[in-house]
């Protein structure tokens, strides 16, 4: 770790115009929560590190004017946790950003650090996704936004183009009648990476869905959004044919590993089961029971 | 390579250090401030011994660049104490035996006490949760967990 540089751009535009200049040696930090354990390890040796947190954007929550959220890149779950109405919107993504790491690590670590460190089983891309999440992203070039499941690009690898720096994630207003879930299958209670992650995200009016999203984290190179569940849960009633149909078309859409944390043909079951579970408590929460 | 100045504020009062842009605050607390109460169990986020506040929110001291530091505020278990007083987690800590070896003990009090900042009324379920950055290899953790129950309902009794 010699010859680091440390920048804390206080402006986008300063931060972008660094980031660029330095080219493959630099790194974006947010809250570090992955950068440091890279450095510390051995993998990454940057020679600069783009502090994102002096600019204001990165660590703003802000109501859109249609109605939904912006939430800068760099935001730490804990504020996410401590902002008064985030988590009665969009509780599921809240509950996927607070099983990120210990209390600890959630002080720090960010949704956005979440996305581009570019795990399979990062616990908040499949809350996003089934969220519908857009991302803005900043670079030499300019502004675009992206839709969240495009982002990852496979393992530790994004679809950003060099010099481009995440800045936020905008989360659609809500109709009434809606809400979302997530929930991840883990050999412990706490502290764990995701064996299976599903999130889902509901608009039920009287008793029949008519909108949903699924992500579905950890059974794939990607997370992935999974329209064929979606669409076995739009016009049901949550009934058990619908919910069996998107269940299958979860198991479908795995494509796992087999690793020490669960072997392809357990993470393709799960992905069903977890699939149903978590549909049952969005609906529930969506009609306010 | 030239060091780094760092102007920060350390349990309440105005410090400034030299560091190594690719210190971490924890290499910072125990080297050039002598604040050797954080301690380093992991290195890597897992083992909670490093935990400081940071704004007053916890977070792991290992986690964090130490030039991250400048212009914020941040509390390590040496500001937990009133000159002599302990803070009543640390007494009912000692009284309650929720230590052997010691490593882990600043961390605990740390979170347990950002714990009770932001709930005073924990479940044991919630304590559990709370603290699961925090590794013990010597207690098992009951004596901790009812230790902090304990401070929690002495606190809220005064």
């Amino acid at each position: 770790m010699t010859e680091l540089r440390y920048l804390a751009p206080t402006s986008l535009d300063e931060a972008i115009g660094a980031f660029a200049k330095a080219g493959s040696a630099a790194r974006i930090l947010a809250g570090g929560t992955d950068l440091l354990v890279q450095m510390r390890s051995g993998v990454l040796k940057p020679g600069v590190i783009v502090d994102i947190k002096k600019i204001p954007e990165m660590t703003a929550i802000e109501h859109t004017a249609d109605g939904g959220f912006r939430i800068g890149a760099a935001v730490s779950g804990m504020a996410l946790s401590e902002h008064g109405n985030f988590g009665k919107v969009w509780p599921g993504v809240l509950e996927a950003v607070n099983l990120i790491g210990s209390k600890q690590v959630q002080g720090r670590a960010s949704a956005g650090g979440n996305l581009c460190n570019g795990s399979p089983a990062g616990d908040s891309v499949p809350a996003m996704v089934a969220a519908g999440a857009i991302v803005t992203v900043q670079g030499p070039d300019g502004r675009r936004e992206m839709k969240v499941e495009d982002v990852p690009a496979g393992p530790g690898r994004t679809n950003l183009k060099p010099g481009e720096i995440l800045v936020s994630f905008a989360l659609p207003p809500r109709p009434s009648g809606s809400s979302d879930a997530y929930l991840r299958m883990i050999p412990r209670t706490e502290m764990d990476i995701a064996v299976v992650g599903v999130g889902v995200s509901l608009t039920i009016k009287d008793g029949t869905v008519t909108s949903a999203r699924v992500g579905l984290g950890a059974v794939a190179p990607t997370v992935l959004l999974v329209e064929d569940a979606a669409k076995a849960l739009i016009g049901s009633k949550l009934d058990d044919a619908a919910l069996a149909k998107a269940a299958a078309a979860c198991s479908a859409a795995c494509r796992p590993i087999d690793d020490k944390r669960g072997t392809i043909a357990y993470r393709t079951k799960v992905a069903g089961v977890l699939l149903k579970r978590t549909a049952a408590i969005a609906a529930q929460r969506a009609q306010g029971k | 390579m030239a060091k780094v100045h760092v102007t920060t504020s350390i349990n309440g009062e105005p410090m400034e250090f030299l560091c190594e842009p690719s210190d971490t605050m924890l290499d910072a607390l125990r080297g050039p401030l002598a604040l050797t109460g954080s301690k380093e169990g992991c290195a890597s986020g897992d083992c909670g011994a490093c935990s400081i506040t940071l704004d007053d929110r916890l977070i792991c001291s290992c986690l964090m660049l130490a030039v991250e530091a400048q212009d914020h505020e941040i509390r390590t278990i040496e500001g937990m104490a009133h000159g002599e007083k302990l803070h009543p987690l640390q007494r009912k800590f000692l009284e309650m035996a929720a230590l052997q070896c010691g490593i882990c003990t600043s961390g605990m009090l740390m979170a347990s006490d950002a714990l009770l900042k932001k709930n005073p009324e924990p479940s044991e379920e919630e304590v559990r949760f709370w603290l699961a950055g925090n590794l013990c290899r010597c207690t098992g953790y009951d004596k901790i967990v009812r230790a902090v129950m304990e401070t929690a309902a002495e606190m809220r009794a005064q």
